[in-house]
């Protein structure tokens, strides 16, 4: 069962991002899942021996993957950059601010 | 088929690697070999549109993060061992175990690998040459078939750029 292993990389994305105190940890955490959830559509779409869905002229009847999910990741995987962009802008303004990535003492400098 | 496991597992390692080596440009590079083993994943996988843009996605985020952590610092912080962090470590591990149980439970609901449900796509690519005239079916579907779903993502990219332009400007708003 290969459809395992993308969900264990993201359970360890996911205990990256409940156990770390470090920001740019968590970034990276997120990004992991992120990668974990992208791996896991191109596998649902992956046919036994399949093309890449582009048309060659001469070839009428080969067997394409599935265009959907790939579709799908297209779009997200721009919009992972966007959101971790977002993520280590917010956690450079926290750093010019508190001096520290740590979530906790961010906390107790509260103020 | 080896190939996607062999990959898979060096992502595994390479995550687990960024998560727990004390330097933060060491993890960043860690999260790198993630990155572009799920590029070439993508090409095992039959998808080269996902891998070309796999491999520019991550060169850039790589990029971001290496330059907020020389423009900040690149340790990490040090894990203290206090009793008040068991109480995490073990809710991290439940979190790990019941997902883990959880989606062994509903595997056997999801199509063989290798054989995809194609419930859609079997449309798509049956007329889908002829009604949009692209030869590349993955970009007749964002651009043509699903336009609004792509619609839709450009917005949430423009939402997230607008906010980091917020959050990073220098100048605020004269009192």
């Amino acid at each position: 069962m290969v459809y395992i292993l993308p969900i264990i990389l993201f359970l360890v994305g996911l205990f990256g991002v409940l156990v770390k105190r470090n920001l740019i940890k968590m970034i990276i955490s997120v990004s992991i899942m992120d990668y974990a959830l992208f791996l896991f559509f191109a596998l649902i779409g992956y046919r036994g021996e399949g093309m890449p869905p582009i048309e060659l002229k001469g070839a009428e009847h080969v067997k394409f993957v599935d265009p959907l999910p790939q579709a799908l990741v297209l779009t997200a995987i721009v919009i992972g950059l966007a959101t971790t962009a977002l993520l280590v802008g917010i956690a450079v303004r926290i750093y010019q601010k508190y001096g520290t990535f740590d979530i906790e003492k961010i906390r107790k400098l509260r103020g | 088929m080896l190939e996607i496991y062999l990959l898979s597992i060096l992502m595994i390692l390479g995550a687990m690697l960024a998560i727990s080596l004390p330097n933060l440009m060491a993890a960043v590079i860690s999260m790198g070999i993630v990155g572009y083993s799920l590029a070439l994943s993508f090409m095992f996988l039959g998808a080269p549109d996902l891998a070309i843009v796999q491999i520019i996605v991550e060169t850039m985020s790589l990029i971001i993060l290496i330059a907020a952590i020389i423009k900040t610092t690149e340790e990490d912080t040090p894990e203290e061992k206090k009793l008040a962090r068991i109480p995490v470590y073990i809710g991290g591990a439940g979190f790990f175990a019941i997902f883990l149980l959880m989606f062994v439970r509903i595997s056997g609901f999801l199509p063989g690998f290798g054989h995809p449900a194609l419930r859609m796509a079997s449309d798509y690519i049956a007329s889908g040459f002829e009604q949009t005239g692209a030869p590349n079916l993955v970009a007749a579907v964002i651009l043509n078939l699903r336009g609004y779903d792509t619609l839709g993502e450009a917005t949430v990219l423009f939402a997230a750029v607008v906010g980091l332009v917020v959050v990073l400007r220098k100048t605020g708003r004269k009192k």
